[in-house]
């Protein structure tokens, strides 16, 4: 498949794993962040660990909007749901994030009416359909999905449609970068940079990174020799010395972003003064909300929210897990009270959260698969 | 943190439920976790082991009500049916849980099966439900290794439901059947209010002659066995998510649905003793089906991805929407686990029927890690290859 197969070459792979390993330092080791789900997603999806030397660690950042959602939110989605003729519409991954009462699959089981679309402008078509029902579209999603949530709000305001509003939970990456950046636990040696978000925010939002951190980063793309070739800009970077903001996927994020769609994320959404993060707590200005001009279409001003904020379980480590302290399997409840079935932290939630993706595609040990190629090779 | 301290605060009893749950393994954990001085490899090795304890404990419903996820043949169907049927129902033709179960009747052995179609769309590019209704019971007979011979029909119709559309999909159901060589031999009609139903849900059953005496099952699996598909995978799964139209997307793509009947016959002429199991790839596809075989045999399942036979137009679907094909319905596709010295023949029996054209050897039985699917990907990576908790689409077959 064109634009797909030449990013995924195992031959091309082979070759820059072994300039990685030449430009890593005899003794050092290196820890680098991915801060994108999607990029935790296709790491673990194509086996990429396998190529990176012992001396590499890839610690998956808090770039899944699924994840960091918060218990409590979620409760107040399925509050929204259960008000007399409401429709709820959702992405389909959210539909099993579970809240402190369960998840929006057991609140459809329990009889409200909430439905999966493929996009917000798929929920507006749904408001125009159901006249005499209330349509929100729960909307998630970072900086990335922010924009069509906007468009589709200035969308229902032209076209004067009453029927229709937004449950808001968008965040920000760059504030939760900071966060982790602050964080005292905090042992990274790079960052590999959101490719999706930044073709909206472009390159330059990260400057402070190098700038005032004294940490490198690099935007990548989502395929596989994408992240490999960050890992290997990051390494020269350290290498030559040099800190700053390089851009690995420029096929598709311009440097200072897609300014039409940062338009329309201004003129709908504000920042709110502080949102709270599952697992990384509560960071300032870190999530956006709805601008009073547009408070027809806030499903947070139509209606009550319980607004309970529900604590996570004392055993949960999802924070460490976030911060690289701990690996996914290092965490006490991983894989036995917590899994995707029963995700009771946020990185279990999504298949982009790092734990999900280390049991769903990483739960086994490197050193026996090894022994499993001679064999199969052998038989 | 002063928001915090201001907010009200409550916890999540399910959570806190499942950790209290689980205290003993976890505390387990915790010791490996602390042990000094023990390799990071053998701490994660333990890790390992705890996790597999866990996934072989009992299986439970935990939910109050039945979810969609129930539906979805993961690991959510399979612990449904594990807890509520199988622990009601238990006995043993029916443990083994294979596609149909084989029982004695004087001295002649059948197989019997049954299944329900609710698919929506009911109309689709390559086929209806009734398409569906017949071919997937008689292919659940055939790779029994039995002969299809008598199915039923159960239709549960919907008030408002147009008789044309009723004559259009019994029509297809004789024609299957026609070409499975079976008949339908009884029936039931109910009609459900208006909003009860979809339109039409049909139930079919089936009888089939077991004559080969071969012994079929995926717990006969052992390492060295070699892994065959019949053809391109996930065809039926995504013409029915690109008919539904949510999607906007089009492709010239039609359902693979048929009986797989004469195929498995041509490979058992061939090849029967030399089989040891097969199953029709169908809800969950190719990947639901070698984690039973991994599971029931306490086998790895090793599969190549670049092997695995893949129409650039589902490829291409399954990129966008983030799926993998291998978890992505069949309706006339059939895996076969072989003994390795019969690898070539059975790919060349198979390749012998229309059907059969693309059958292709798409990985190996192997012993480490037992119950695991194992993936060589493209890229040349390992991982593992899951059961999925539930399918994020609506029903597709």
């Amino acid at each position: 498949m064109r634009f797909v197969d030449e990013y995924r070459d195992a031959e091309k792979a082979r070759t820059l794993a072994a300039k990685i390993a030449a430009l890593c330092e005899p003794g050092r080791h290196y820890k680098f962040m991915e801060v994108c789900g999607g990029h935790t997603h296709t790491i673990y999806k194509h086996g990429l660990e396998d190529y990176l030397p012992e001396s590499i660690t890839l610690v998956h950042g808090p770039g899944c909007p699924v994840c960091v959602l918060p218990m409590g939110r979620v409760d107040d989605a399925i509050a929204l749901a259960e008000q007399p003729d409401v429709i709820m519409t959702s992405f389909g991954d959210m539909m099993r994030v579970p809240g402190g009462r369960g998840s929006f699959f057991d609140s459809s089981a329990a009889g409200t009416d909430i439905r999966m679309v493929y996009s917000p402008l798929d929920a507006l078509k749904i408001a125009r359909q159901n006249p005499n029902k209330h349509v929100i579209f729960m909307a998630i999603g970072m900086e990335t999905t922010a924009p069509s949530t906007a468009m589709t709000v200035l969308r229902a305001a032209a076209e004067g449609i009453e029927n229709f509003s937004i449950f808001c939970n968008h965040v920000m990456i760059v504030p939760a970068i900071k966060a982790i950046l602050d964080s005292p636990d905090l042992r990274l040696d790079g960052f590999i940079g959101p490719g999706h978000v930044s073709t909206v925010i472009g390159c330059r939002p990260y400057e402070y990174i190098p700038a005032e951190y004294g940490k490198p980063i690099v935007t990548a793309g989502f395929e596989p020799l994408d992240i490999l070739q960050s890992v290997y800009m990051l390494l020269q970077q350290l290498a030559d010395g040099r800190c700053e903001v390089e851009n690995q996927y420029s096929r598709v994020v311009p440097w200072d972003g897609n300014t039409v769609a940062l338009r329309a994320m201004g003129e709908v959404m504000e920042l709110r003064p502080y949102f709270e993060w599952r697992g990384l707590g509560f960071i300032s200005h870190s999530a956006l909300q709805v601008r009073e001009k547009y408070a027809a279409f806030d499903a947070e001003r139509h209606f009550t929210l319980p607004g309970v904020r529900v604590a996570d379980p004392k055993a949960c480590q999802c924070g460490e897990v976030l911060k690289g302290v701990l690996k996914p399997w290092e965490c006490k409840v991983f894989g036995t009270a917590c899994t995707p079935e029963m995700p009771i932290g946020t990185c279990m939630v999504s298949s982009e959260g790092a734990c999900a993706a280390y049991y769903n595609f990483g739960r086994f040990s490197r050193e026996r698969i090894r022994e499993v190629s001679i064999e199969t090779s052998r038989a | 943190m002063t928001h915090q301290d201001t907010t009200q605060q409550h916890q999540a009893d399910w959570a806190e439920a499942a950790v209290a749950e689980h205290a003993e393994e976890n505390d387990t954990g915790h010791l490996a976790h602390a042990t000094v001085g023990a390799a990071p490899a053998s701490r994660e090795q333990l890790v390992l082991e705890r996790i597999d304890r866990a996934r072989r404990a009992r299986p439970r419903v935990r939910e109050k009500l039945i979810t969609l996820a129930h539906g979805a043949g993961g690991k959510a169907t399979q612990s449904l049916i594990e807890a509520i049927f199988l622990d009601a129902f238990r006995n043993p033709l029916l443990e083994p849980l294979e596609d149909a179960a084989t029982v004695t009747a004087g001295n002649v052995q059948l197989a019997f099966t049954t299944d329900s179609y609710v698919v929506s769309p009911l109309f689709f590019p390559g086929g209806n439900i009734g398409d569906l209704a017949v071919n997937g019971t008689v292919n659940d007979l055939a790779v029994s290794g039995a002969r299809p011979a008598h199915l039923s029909a159960g239709f549960i119709l919907e008030e408002g439901f147009p008789v044309e559309d009723l004559r259009r999909i019994v029509a297809s159901m004789a024609a299957a059947a026609t070409a499975a060589g079976v008949s339908i031999v009884t029936g039931d009609t109910k009609v459900v209010q208006r909003g009860k139903g979809d339109g039409c849900y049909i139930n079919t059953a089936g009888v089939g002659l077991i004559t080969s005496g071969l012994n079929l099952g995926v717990a006969t699996a052992r390492p060295g066995d070699v892994v065959i598909v019949s053809g391109p995978v996930g065809d039926h799964g995504i013409t029915i998510m690109l008919e539904r139209g949510e999607l906007d997307l089009e492709a010239d793509l039609v359902s693979d649905t048929a009986s797989v009947y004469e195929l498995v016959q041509g490979l058992l002429d061939a090849v029967g003793p030399d089989v040891r199991a097969m199953r029709d790839a169908t809800r969950g596809g190719v990947a639901t089906i070698l984690n039973e075989v991994a599971t029931a045999a306490g086998v790895a399942v090793v599969v190549e991805e670049e092997a695995v036979p893949v129409r650039p137009e589902v490829r291409g679907a399954c990129e966008l929407l983030g799926i993998d094909p291998l978890y992505v319905a069949c309706e006339g596709r059939i895996v076969v686990i072989v003994d390795p010295a019969a690898a070539d023949a059975a790919v060349a029996a198979l390749q012998a029927h229309p059907l059969g054209a693309g059958a292709t050897v798409v990985g190996r039985v192997a012993v480490d890690p037992p119950g695991l699917v194992l993936l060589k990907t493209g890229f040349g990576g390992t991982r593992i290859i899951d059961l999925l908790v539930g399918d994020p689409l609506p029903r597709i077959c």
